[in-house]
């Protein structure tokens, strides 16, 4: 056990950010399925991050009620700010919520109460493994079981031909705001999951490139199915630490492994399509 | 015979974009039962009256009225739940799904069960995924294509895909059935297999109203028939009455001076 307990001390925290990460890709995840490029989602666990750590260090709330107002408040301000965003569709869409993005990190960045650029110091260390585990696995099977039923197929049938969609009876712009708040809570609880395990938390982190790397995770994946997310955050969480020993190669070849997946695997690494079609392949050269 | 009940009724209909006329003064009625037909040259703002009734387009003027209720600004999903379905001109099915959850997609509203229902997967969520499932391939069986239910539907010949269409359309349990020529781009044997459909689908109850240009597959299938030419109707009745209207002749083949 001793060796268990060395690697614990020294990458628990990669752990840790390993499972937060996969829920942020989850989030973005939702909003994709549903044919929306929203770059809301670092802003959005922002929002969580701070309302959960002024919670616990103003007003010494318990943890699990932490973690809940951490994914209603920005699930509250997607609702607000849904109806008139999500008119846009397309690269409008993912302009409009990376403005929303930087209003977030400039409010921040200026309000007394979040401590500015200093941001918060301090937050006690909450979230313990399991937390994290527990939070990952019910999201997982909640967005399975979703998948599955009326509601995941709206989402498909949204992001593949919107007119159809509405023509079939489904409300869009219902369920578009229900990826979007629903996205948003998932985000916001990731937020709060990771202020209380870092100890410190500051505008920067919250800002466009952790956006884009939320994105990324997703896409790296790929979107076709639940395992995809999860595959690129974990890709893209590990990368660097397996890249240590390249120094500061390190962000190079992060790059380019995300140029060349771009490029030669677009439905991302996991696409079950294009196993299939290996599949298939191998099975008639065998015939 | 006594009169058929009117199903949807369409009074002083205009639309225009800006400046552009596309459609001025339209009115016609689609009775209950049958197939109703609208036709025209090409350009003639056919697929505007379509795009009207369902609720894709705002009219500029006029009523439109189903089952005696306005539809005038309805959204599009409304119209639908109230039993008005249609199917497009350039195919338009969810091609990266199975036929199966395409016509699934159409039962949408039928699928009566909650976030709690889907959450814990509910006996209720479950017998009604599984009523929806079995509809489905009933549908599907009604066109022939539940052998292929599990195909994805990017993979259908253009037939299928457009029998698949209607398939999908009939799961949102509509009155009328509104399609937008849907023999564009078929072989003459696809034509008379899609002929065939169309009328088995009258047979089973559901109103029909199509667009079409090709006048010779129109006069054989419609019961009763209107005539759009530069956004207005030039004539309306039987296909006799329509073949032998004089305008109609020359909306199609021209007038004879100018042949002459």
């Amino acid at each position: 056990m001793e060796w268990f307990n060395d690697f614990w001390s020294t990458y628990s925290t990669l752990v840790f950010s390993v499972g937060v990460h996969a829920l942020l890709a989850l989030s973005i995840w939702l909003t994709l399925s549903c044919g929306l490029l929203s770059l809301a989602n670092a802003a959005f666990m922002g929002i969580g991050a701070y309302v959960s750590a002024l919670l616990t260090l103003q007003l010494g709330w318990s943890f699990p009620l932490v973690l809940l107002t951490g994914g209603i408040a920005p699930a509250v301000v997607a609702l607000l700010i849904g109806a008139p965003v999500l008119r846009l569709s397309g690269v409008y869409l993912a302009m409009a919520t990376l403005a929303f993005g930087e209003v977030v990190r400039i409010t921040v960045l200026n309000l007394e109460i979040t401590g500015g650029p200093e941001g918060l110091n301090g937050i006690p260390l909450e979230t313990e493994g399991w937390h994290i585990a527990a939070l990952l696995a019910l999201t997982i099977y909640g967005l399975a079981r979703l998948r599955r039923s009326k509601v995941g197929r709206a989402f498909e049938a949204i992001k593949e031909d919107e007119v159809a969609a509405r023509l079939m009876g489904i409300n869009v712009d219902r369920y578009k705001l229900l990826a979007f708040t629903l996205g948003s809570f998932i985000a916001g609880v990731a937020g709060a999951l990771n202020a209380h395990f870092t100890f410190f938390i500051s505008p920067r982190e919250y800002g466009f490139e952790a956006a884009v790397d939320i994105l990324t995770m997703a896409v790296l994946g790929g979107i076709s199915s639940l395992i995809g997310p999860l595959l690129g955050s974990s890709i893209i969480t590990l990368l660097p630490e397996l890249l240590r020993s390249l120094h500061d190669y390190r962000s190079f070849v992060n790059g380019a492994v995300l140029v060349l997946v771009v490029l030669f695997l677009p439905k991302g690494l996991w696409d079950p399509r294009r196993f299939r079609k290996w599949f298939g392949k191998a099975k008639g050269a065998e015939a | 015979m006594n009169t058929p009940q009117t199903l949807l009724s369409i009074r002083n209909v205009g639309k225009h974009f800006g400046g552009l006329h596309v459609l001025q003064d339209v009115s016609f009625e689609v009775p209950a039962g049958g197939i109703y037909g609208l036709i025209g040259p090409n350009g003639a703002g056919k697929t505007t009256v379509f795009n009207l009734v369902t609720g894709l387009l705002a009219p500029s003027s006029g009523t439109i009225e189903f089952q005696g209720e306005s539809l005038v600004g309805l959204p599009p999903h409304q119209i639908t739940h109230r039993g008005i379905a249609r199917t497009f001109q350039n195919i338009r099915i969810f091609k990266e799904m199975s036929l199966l959850e395409n016509v699934m997609i159409g039962m949408h509203e039928h699928l009566k069960y909650g976030a709690g229902g889907i959450f814990f997967n509910s006996s209720a969520c479950r017998a009604a995924e599984k009523r929806a499932r079995e509809r489905a391939f009933e549908l599907l069986s009604w066109l022939g294509l539940e052998h292929k239910a599990a195909m994805l539907a990017d993979n259908l010949s253009y037939g299928d895909q457009r029998k698949l269409e209607f398939a999908r359309a009939l799961a949102t349990e509509p009155k009328l059935l509104l399609l937008d020529e849907p023999v564009a781009g078929m072989n003459p044997s696809e034509k008379t297999l899609l002929m065939e459909e169309i009328i088995n689908i009258r047979n089973r109850g559901y109103g029909v109203f199509m667009i079409e240009h090709d006048m010779r597959f129109v006069m054989g299938l419609c019961d009763r028939i209107a005539v759009l030419n530069f956004g207005r109707i030039i004539a309306e009745g039987s296909p006799d009455e329509v073949r032998n209207n004089q305008e109609v002749i020359e909306a199609y083949l021209g007038r004879e001076e100018e042949a002459a």
